[in-house]
């Protein structure tokens, strides 16, 4: 009774928000509303069949609508898609294993740049005959590509610096991304391997090899109006398959592994658990994901340079990681969709409001200050510009406050091994004994 | 010559970093923006004195030595605060849980000079007003000439390294920093204020950084809220290289790191016959550092500290 009760409110919720964002389709509160559905779904006490019955008429039927009649929608859910992808490939290595990777937006270029530079004319450069850019069926042949791509970078980099303690960890792993950009920024010579700080374009798209299909049913629509669309489903396709990965992968003995050995390495040592193997396992893992969202990225993009593989976009992972809880696959989302919309929407939609009110020239009495005119609000004010503010807030004041996230991971069944639910961050034997005395 | 004053900047950075380290036992990643809160402090005081014509009235090294010791102090503030802010509620804390909200502090600092100063002049790229004087060059015999803004660089650096020696190793409060450093639960009961000494630790590191970040504002004169990153960096490798948590090491890491970046800028392009530039020195001094990490953890001079037990 109760859950026909809630099913009705949810569909009746979903119903209503789809049709204030297609009524309002400027709204960007409207937009937040319709994707805050996803989390009543997440949360209401309805039965699983239900749960995937409203998330599959959101995510698969509603939302590739609703983006076709605005396409900034459909932009933001898949850059939500790309970022949620990513933090789910630090959540493991964060979040399950504990180890700070600082530098994941490596793994990133990486997969972006092995599908940028086959996929088009630059390779031609270096490799002579003129077989490039490959036909765009190779898409899919470099995303599996980069997944082995990825790992074995992962386990390059994990090999020499996983002996080292947590801290060191991160600030080696923050260099190795310092060095791949730098060698991505530098290598258009000798030989002009990656076209430095020009950066590379334009890159094939996937193949949109269900055309002929869609005009045997009568539907003629231009590639431009369907390449949004067809990029979304990948994207929603590509976080399916890393999110069944990784729920496979949480739940099995490597899983249970990896969370011991963040609970306690010795003990882990102890328990005969190849802590070596299992720490380079998940570098790769995490790496491999970051590497096959790389592909996708650069053909979306269809131009990349290095200013995209910034320390700022390992830290807005991280950020979304640490937002979200560290170790739970719905707290990498739901971070990766807070953090996304915050730089895409809200943060953008104040500076616009800002601009608006300055423009207007609007004179504002406030009781005890006095008069405020408007158009002095200084024009470097533009707070699309303080991202890295917002992201340092975050991360303070979700260490101070919050340290296991909004969404810590569900402690139950098999797992119930830590103490106090909360996540700890930790390797090496000799944590925190000095700070416990100074504190 | 440009690799010792690159050396003696990064010795003074990797003060902060290996001093705290020392104390707390964890990477104030924030410290490279304590570092820019002096470069901008010296800046915006050496700009205020133009803009009011007291700068030509004034002798250049009284000018230098207010420069240098507003800096100190406001960044020696910043890193209490700081300290008091994103690190004390977090003591005890696994030791990542402060890492990331230094980090986090890290990215809001910049951010938040930034909005400081877009507000105050409307640009966050500030040049330092040239000092005539510095720009002369001083000469050694007949063949050597040294810019006098690198002998700025050099003597300043000495002398503050004289100071803290001296301060760490022969006053009372030096020896609580020490004796912190080395137990934190004997020296609370040995009736040392553990807290009062750590935001100490904070203060004389962060007044290095900010002393750094004005002899950076001298030397190279231009300056924005992001530029304190690759120094600071360069700064973490050096205090690692001489072993961190010791402060000759962090001295020689410095001045090693220093020279090898000079070096690799000059001659890399030379001993790769032009395949690879300067553009890489970048490159090599994080190859080193990760290179150290693997092969000698402890850093130049780490068995040093395990010996004399500081």
């Amino acid at each position: 009774m109760r859950a026909w009760l809630f099913n009705v409110g949810l569909a009746g919720y979903i119903a209503l928000t789809s049709l204030l964002v297609y009524s309002f389709p400027r709204s960007v509160s409207a937009f937040l509303l319709f994707e805050a559905s996803l989390l009543f779904v997440y949360y209401a006490p309805v039965s699983r069949a239900a749960k995937l019955f409203f998330a599959a008429v959101v995510l698969i039927v509603l939302m590739p609508l609703l983006g076709s009649i605005e396409g900034y929608y459909l932009e933001v859910a898949i850059q939500i898609g790309i970022f949620a992808a990513l933090a789910l490939g630090l959540n493991i290595v964060v979040g399950f294993v504990g180890l700070l990777n600082l530098g994941f937006v490596a793994f990133y270029a990486i997969g972006a740049y092995l599908w940028a530079i086959f996929g088009s004319l630059q390779a031609n450069a270096f490799i002579p005959g003129g077989h490039f850019p490959l036909a765009p069926a190779w898409f899919f042949v470099f995303l599996l590509l980069s997944v082995a791509a990825g790992a074995l970078t992962g386990i390059l980099l994990g090999l020499p610096v996983l002996r080292l303690r947590g801290d060191y960890l991160a600030i080696v792993t923050l260099g190795f991304a310092e060095v791949v950009r730098a060698l991505v920024n530098n290598l258009d010579k000798p030989v002009n391997l990656t076209n430095g700080p020009r950066g590379i374009t334009p890159i094939q798209r996937p193949p949109l090899f269900f055309q002929p299909l869609l005009e045997f049913f009568g539907f003629h629509s231009d590639p431009s109006a369907l390449y949004p669309l067809y990029f979304y489903f990948l994207v929603l396709a590509l976080l399916l398959i890393i999110i069944l990965v990784t729920r496979r992968l949480e739940n099995s003995p490597v899983g249970r592994a990896w969370k011991a050995i963040r609970e306690d390495e010795v003990a882990a040592v102890a328990m005969g658990i190849p802590v070596v193997w299992m720490k380079l396992l998940a570098f790769a893992v995490g790496a491999s994901f970051a590497a096959a969202v790389g592909v996708l990225f650069a053909a979306k993009q269809g131009f990349i340079n290095p200013e995209s593989f910034t320390f700022m976009e390992s830290i807005g992972v991280l950020a979304m990681v640490i937002l979200g809880g560290m170790g739970s696959i719905p707290g990498a989302i739901l971070g990766a969709t807070i953090v996304t919309i915050l730089n895409l929407q809200l943060l953008k939609g104040l500076s616009l409001w800002l601009n608006a009110l300055r423009q207007s020239g609007m004179i504002l009495f406030l009781p005890l200050l006095g008069n405020f005119d408007l158009s002095q609000i200084p024009a470097q004010f533009e707070p699309a510009k303080y991202e890295r503010m917002v992201f340092g807030l975050i991360l303070i004041l979700m260490m101070i406050y919050r340290p296991q996230g909004f969404l810590p991971p569900r402690q139950g069944g098999s797992t119930k091994l830590t103490t106090g639910g909360s996540t700890k961050l930790t390797t090496g034997g000799n944590t925190g004994e000095k700070q416990d005395g100074a504190a | 010559m440009d690799g010792v004053v690159l050396g003696f900047m990064y010795a003074l950075i990797a003060l902060g970093y290996t001093m705290v380290y020392g104390v707390l036992e964890f990477i104030n990643f924030a410290h490279s923006e304590i570092f820019v809160i002096g470069a901008f402090v010296g800046a915006e005081i050496l700009l205020g004195l133009e803009s009011s014509g007291v700068l030509a009235v004034l002798s250049p090294a009284l000018v230098v030595l207010l420069l240098i010791f507003a800096g100190m102090l406001a960044s020696g503030l910043a890193a209490v605060t700081l300290e008091r802010v994103a690190y004390r509620p977090l003591r005890g804390a696994p030791r990542l849980v402060p890492l990331i909200s230094a980090i986090g502090a890290s990215f809001f600092l910049q951010d938040f000079i930034r909005l400081v100063e877009s507000l105050w002049r409307n640009t966050f790229y500030l040049n330092y007003p040239t000092l005539d004087i510095l720009d002369k060059n001083l000469s050694l015999g007949a063949a050597v000439e040294v810019p006098l803004k690198s002998v700025l660089v050099i003597a300043t650096a000495l002398a503050m390294l004289l100071c803290l020696y001296l301060f760490v190793n022969k006053t009372k409060l030096g020896t609580a920093i020490r004796a912190v450093a080395q137990d934190p639960d004997a020296a609370a009961l040995m009736g040392i204020p553990v807290n009062r000494i750590i935001s100490l630790t904070f203060f004389v590191g962060g007044a290095m950084g900010g002393a750094a970040g004005v002899l950076f504002g001298l030397h190279y004169s231009l300056i924005n809220p992001y530029s304190g990153f690759g120094p600071g960096l360069k700064a973490f490798t050096a205090a690692v290289l001489g072993g961190i948590g010791n402060i000759p090491g962090a001295v020689l890491g410095g001045l090693v790191l220093g020279l090898m970046e000079a070096f690799a800028a000059s001659y890399l392009a030379l001993l790769t016959d032009g395949a690879f530039g300067a553009e890489y020195k970048d490159v090599f001094a994080f190859a080193v550092l990760i290179l150290i990490l693997i092969f000698r953890p402890k850093g130049l001079l780490g068995e040093k500290v395990r010996e004399d037990g500081a």
